[in-house]
C-alpha cells in the first residue's frame, strides 16, 4: 500500500496551479483533500508523476451567497459545509447530504471540489448538484467557464472538465422559499458509499406539485437525473398514483450494476424504496418555509 | 525523485526532516519520529486507528502525504496528557469504563474523542456516536466507549465548575 513517486508542488494561487497543469499535462493530478485520490494511489490504481496540492490557495476557500446563488469555493471541506449557517439555512439539502458522506474524519478534510470532480459514480454530491440545477466553475488557460452538473458526467471518472482546467467554484441556485428536499441514502454502514441513494426537491403551492427534481445515486456510470421522474410530480397533489409513475419513470432511467453492495434487482428495489421515502419526507418539509 | 523538506510541530516540538513525497504521515510518524501510538489497522482510510489531529481536524493520517502537513500542527496519543503531565480525563475514564479491550483501537478513538469534545464539550450519546463513527473497534462493541467518553465530558465539566 505504498503508492508511486511523484513530485509534490504547492501553488499559492490558481493562475500558478493552472501553469503547472498545463506544462505537466496528464503527468499531473490536483490534489484536494486526498481523500478519493490517495486511497486510489495507494493501490496504483493511479499513478500521477506531480501532484498539485491546491490547499494554500485561499481564493478556492468559503462560502458565500450572491443574490440568489450560493457560491462555494472547491476548496470548501465537507465538514465546513456542514458547519455553515448560510447551507443550512439557503440550500438545507446540503447540508441533508453531506452528514451522510464517509465519516467525521473523511468530512474534515474531503471537500466539495473534489467530491463533484471526482466522476466516481459513488459520490454522493454529483447527484445532489444535479437535483439542485447547479454549475460547477471551471478555470483554464483560456478563462473561466460555467457548466451545468446536469451536463457535467459522461461515464465513470469521465466529466466535461478538460485536463488543463481546475474546477474553482460550485454555484447552487437558492431554492424557492418553502421548498420540500429530501437526501435519502442506503448505505451497508457508515462510511459506505450509497446502495442507492435520491435527492428530491419539491415546490408545492396550494397543496398541489408546482416543481419537482430528482436525481439518482450510483445506480449508473454516473449520476441520474430522473427528469421524467420530476416531471411526474408536477401537476399533482403527490398521491400514490403520482409517486408510482414518479418511480416508474426513476427506473426506467437507471442502469445499476450487480457488485459487492448487491445484484441488480435489489438496487431497483433499495432505488424504489429511497425514491419513495425521499419524495414523502421532501413533501412533508413543502411550505414550511425552510426553504 | 527530490526529497521534500518539511517543518512541522508535532506534540508542540518542532520537527523538521527531508522525505519522499509520497511519505504517508503514518509512516514519518511511526518509522521516522518513533510515535507508534497512532496504529495502521486496515491501511484502508476505514479504521481510523491511524487517527492524528492536524491543525484542529481529526485526521486518517494513513491518507495523507507528510508534504501535505508541511507547515501544520500535529497532535498524536503520545501528545495527549492530563495537566500534571499524567492521564488525561479521556484516557481515565476509558479505563474507569472498560473503554477498550484489546487497545489497539484505543490511541485513535481518544485521539478523535479529544477533538470531539474540544469542539462539543457537552455531547449527547447520538453525538458522540455520530463523531465516533469514523473509528472501528472490534472488541468493546462500542457501549463502553461511548460511557467513557460521555464520562469525561461530565468530569471536565466538573473540574471546571470546581475550579470557578
Ligand atoms: C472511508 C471513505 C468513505 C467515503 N465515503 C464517501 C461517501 O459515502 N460519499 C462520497 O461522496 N464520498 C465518499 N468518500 C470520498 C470522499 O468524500 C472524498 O473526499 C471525495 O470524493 C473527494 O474529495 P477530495 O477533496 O478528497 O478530493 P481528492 O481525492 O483530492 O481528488 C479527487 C479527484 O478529483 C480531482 N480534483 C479534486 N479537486 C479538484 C478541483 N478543484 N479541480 C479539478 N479536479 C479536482 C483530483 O485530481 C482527483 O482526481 C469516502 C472516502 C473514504 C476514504
Ligand atoms: S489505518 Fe488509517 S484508517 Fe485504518
Ligand atoms: S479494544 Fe480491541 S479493537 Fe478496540
Amino acid at each position: 500500500m505504498i503508492p508511486g513517486n511523484f513530485a509534490y508542488h504547492r501553488p499559492a494561487d490558481v493562475a500558478a496551479a493552472a501553469r503547472l497543469l498545463q506544462e505537466y499535462g496528464d503527468e499531473a493530478q490536483i490534489l484536494a483533500g486526498g481523500h478519493s485520490l490517495i486511497p486510489m494511489m495507494k493501490l496504483r490504481m493511479a499513478q500521477p508523476s506531480h501532484l498539485i496540492d491546491l490547499q494554500d490557495i485561499a481564493g478556492l476557500k468559503g462560502i458565500g451567497r450572491d443574490g440568489d446563488r450560493l457560491v462555494i469555493g472547491a476548496m470548501t471541506t465537507q465538514h465546513e459545509l456542514i458547519g455553515d449557517p448560510l447551507v443550512a439555512e439557503a440550500v438545507p439539502l446540503l447540508r441533508a447530504a453531506a452528514v451522510q458522506i464517509a465519516d467525521p474524519q473523511v468530512r474534515y478534510v474531503g471537500t466539495i471540489g473534489g467530491n463533484v470532480a471526482n466522476g466516481d459514480p459513488g459520490n454522493d454530491m454529483p447527484g445532489v448538484m444535479q437535483c439542485l440545477d447547479a454549475s460547477f466553475e471551471l478555470t483554464g488557460p483560456g478563462g473561466t467557464r460555467e457548466v451545468r452538473a446536469r451536463a457535467f458526467y459522461e461515464a465513470a471518472f469521465t466529466t466535461a472538465r478538460a485536463e488543463d482546467e481546475i474546477l474553482t467554484r460550485v454555484i447552487v441556485p437558492v431554492p424557492k422559499a418553502g421548498s420540500g428536499y429530501a437526501y435519502l441514502k442506503q448505505k451497508r454502514k457508515i462510511g459506505d458509499y450509497a446502495t442507492a441513494a435520491a435527492a428530491v426537491l419539491l415546490g408545492v403551492e396550494n397543496g398541489s406539485c408546482a416543481s419537482a427534481a430528482i436525481a439518482m445515486t450510483n445506480l449508473a456510470a454516473t449520476p441520474v437525473f430522473a427528469e421524467a421522474a420530476g416531471a411526474a410530480l408536477v401537476g399533482t397533489t403527490l398521491d400514490d398514483a403520482a409517486m408510482d409513475a414518479a418511480i416508474a419513470a426513476m427506473l426506467a432511467a437507471i442502469d445499476p450494476a450487480t457488485d459487492n453492495r448487491g445484484p441488480i434487482e435489489f438496487k431497483r428495489h433499495v432505488a424504489r424504496q429511497m425514491l419513495r421515502r425521499a419524495i414523502a419526507e421532501a413533501a412533508g418539509r413543502a411550505g414550511r418555509g425552510t426553504a | 525523485m527530490d526529497k521534500l523538506h518539511v517543518k512541522l510541530q508535532v506534540n508542540g516540538k518542532p520537527v523538521e526532516a527531508l522525505v519522499e513525497p509520497r511519505l504517508l504521515l503514518i509512516h514519518f510518524l511511526r518509522e521516522e519520529l518513533g510515535l507508534t501510538g497512532p496504529h495502521i489497522g486496515c491501511e484502508t482510510s476505514h479504521c481510523g486507528a491511524c487517527t492524528v489531529d492536524i491543525g484542529g481536524r481529526s485526521v486518517k493520517s494513513c491518507t495523507v502525504f507528510t508534504a501535505q502537513a508541511n507547515g501544520a500542527e500535529i497532535t498524536t496519543i503520545e501528545g495527549i496528557k492530563g495537566a500534571d503531565g499524567g492521564l488525561h480525563t479521556l484516557q481515565e475514564m476509558f479505563r474507569e469504563h472498560h473503554g477498550l479491550q484489546c487497545g489497539f483501537c484505543t490511541p485513535g478513538m481518544i485521539t478523535r474523542a479529544w477533538r470531539l469534545l474540544e469542539e462539543n464539550p457537552d455531547p449527547s450519546e447520538a453525538e458522540i456516536r455520530q463523531g465516533m463513527a469514523g473509528n472501528l473497534c472490534r472488541c468493546t462493541g462500542y457501549q463502553n466507549i461511548v460511557k467513557a467518553i460521555r464520562a469525561a465530558a461530565d468530569a471536565r465539566h466538573a473540574q471546571k465548575e470546581a475550579a470557578e
